[in-house]
């Protein structure tokens, strides 16, 4: 992290310290919450077209109609995805924000949230810090969001980007690494949601900031 | 998945889904409507007016051409999609197209003969055998389909670069339009045209490329995805025109490169 920019990062939410996620995180979030409805309900109808497994996707729950709407909408709400990501990591990592919210994980410490969280027993009191458990799920599906773009890339592109196709074992490999790279994402959705909506508190903040 | 029921202001969510219907071959557009395909449309349109013209199908279109734009772009003629051993091959190899096997157009080899057209200097037609006596080259390599298969096929034929510098080409134009036997056509972009692994091949695993592979001739292209690969080819032409295609025309990324 760069100095000024932790400086900046401090400074605001030393000056309005009741902010509990600044501004360039909730809008992050907003879009991504709208990126990820897309590219996962258009990703459902792409796979029922040729599934990797013994079922397939309700239509209802799918975005696109058939094949040729649903790679539209995939390759058109890629962009808001990738450009929000970008300019969310760029942002955490010079803001300083990962650093102080997301680091360190010990292990120690998720042995130790994850049973408080299973006995009920886990304290919310301070919204602006997360527990154990907590920075292992965001820091799980910031990974897994690398993941399922890298892996997108790799099955779009495997001639130009072939090297990166390899790395992911070759194109129908790399179909299987999205695949779960989707369903790690849409894991942490299902738990990220529930908790939510228990927690309405904790979804106030996230829109409000407060 | 958290499902997004407020409606953007100023749009009004019955017109936004006719619009984003109008996309569809019919079949798809009434389940376009019953699923909740729609809401993705609000999420994304919130603020456009639709009165304005700015419709999901619109918004769409303009990203898909936008992605054209960056697939030419990404696009490298000097990088060469990965080949594979004798042994890597598939087979069976799939059988695809929008009609069945059966179906596949009977083309008679011996009164074939290629269209040429467009912005070529020589507009001869082409028999079988005169193609055949041209240069041929084998290569096995990956068809990758737009439904998300792939297989390893092996195909023998012409670089479709050296056929169009014989017929005087001239290959500063945009695009190569192909016609096919049954219906079927598509237009490429020259760089593709130009690529060295593009060929036009007469044979699949070093027989007689079969019906249903696309007899007598299908143009091979293992840069983009299968349904560019026309097959039944029975006639080229060089233009500057982007004259679309049976998928494209049905909302299909048109580049679709790989």
């Amino acid at each position: 992290m760069t100095g000024l920019a932790a400086d900046i990062d401090r400074t605001t939410t030393h000056a309005e310290s009741r902010i509990i996620h600044p501004l360039w995180v909730r809008v992050s979030h907003g879009i991504s919450i709208v990126a990820m409805f897309v590219m996962i309900g258009s990703g459902w109808q792409i796979y029922n077209a040729s599934p990797l497994f013994s079922f397939t996707f309700p239509r209802g729950i799918t975005l696109g109609g058939w094949l040729a709407g649903a790679l539209l909408w995939h390759f058109a709400a890629m962009w808001l995805l990738v450009v929000n990501g970008i300019v969310y990591l760029v942002l955490g990592v010079l803001t300083g924000h990962f650093g102080r919210k997301l680091l360190p994980i010990r292990l120690r410490d998720i042995v130790a949230d994850l049973r408080a969280a299973l006995t009920l027993r886990l304290s919310h009191d301070d919204l602006s810090v997360y527990n154990a458990v907590q920075k292992l799920f965001y820091v799980g599906v910031i990974l897994a969001m690398v993941i399922v773009v890298a892996s997108g890339l790799a099955i779009w592109k495997p001639v130009q980007f072939r090297e990166l196709t390899l790395l992911f074992g070759g194109y129908d490999a790399a179909r299987y690494v999205h695949f779960f790279a989707m369903a790690a994402i849409v894991g942490f959705l299902v738990v990220h949601i529930a908790l939510a909506v228990i927690f309405p508190k904790s979804l106030r903040a996230m829109i409000t900031g407060r | 998945m958290p499902r997004i029921r407020k409606t953007p202001p100023g749009v009004d969510p019955k017109l936004l889904i006719k619009d984003a219907a109008k996309l569809l071959p019919d079949p798809a557009r009434r389940n376009f409507l019953r699923g909740s395909a729609s809401l993705g449309a609000l999420a994304l349109l919130t603020g456009c007016d639709i009165v304005d013209g700015v419709s999901a199908e619109n918004v769409l279109r303009r990203i898909s051409h936008f992605n054209d734009g960056v697939q030419a772009w990404v696009f490298n003629p000097n990088k060469f999609a990965p080949v594979y051993f004798e042994s890597a091959i598939t087979r069976p190899f799939p059988f695809n197209a929008y009609y069945s096997e059966d179906e596949a157009p009977e083309v008679d080899g011996d009164t074939y003969k290629l269209e040429v057209g467009g912005l070529v200097d020589d507009k001869k037609r082409w028999t079988l055998e005169e193609l055949y006596a041209l240069p041929q080259e084998k290569q096995i390599t990956r068809l990758v389909c737009v439904e998300g298969w792939s297989a390893i096929g092996s195909w023998t034929g012409t670089r479709l670069s050296e056929f169009l510098r014989r017929i005087g080409a001239d290959t500063r134009a945009k695009y190569v339009w192909f016609v096919c036997a049954e219906g079927y056509s598509n237009t490429i972009d020259m760089a593709t045209a130009l690529h060295p692994q593009t060929l036009m091949a007469f044979k699949f695993e070093d027989d007689v490329l079969p019906v249903k592979y696309g007899f007598p001739m299908k143009i091979r292209m293992p840069t983009k995805l299968g349904f560019k690969n026309p097959k039944h080819v029975i006639g080229m032409h060089v233009t500057n025109k982007d004259l679309g295609g049976y998928w494209e025309n049905q909302g299909y990324n048109w580049f679709s490169g790989l």
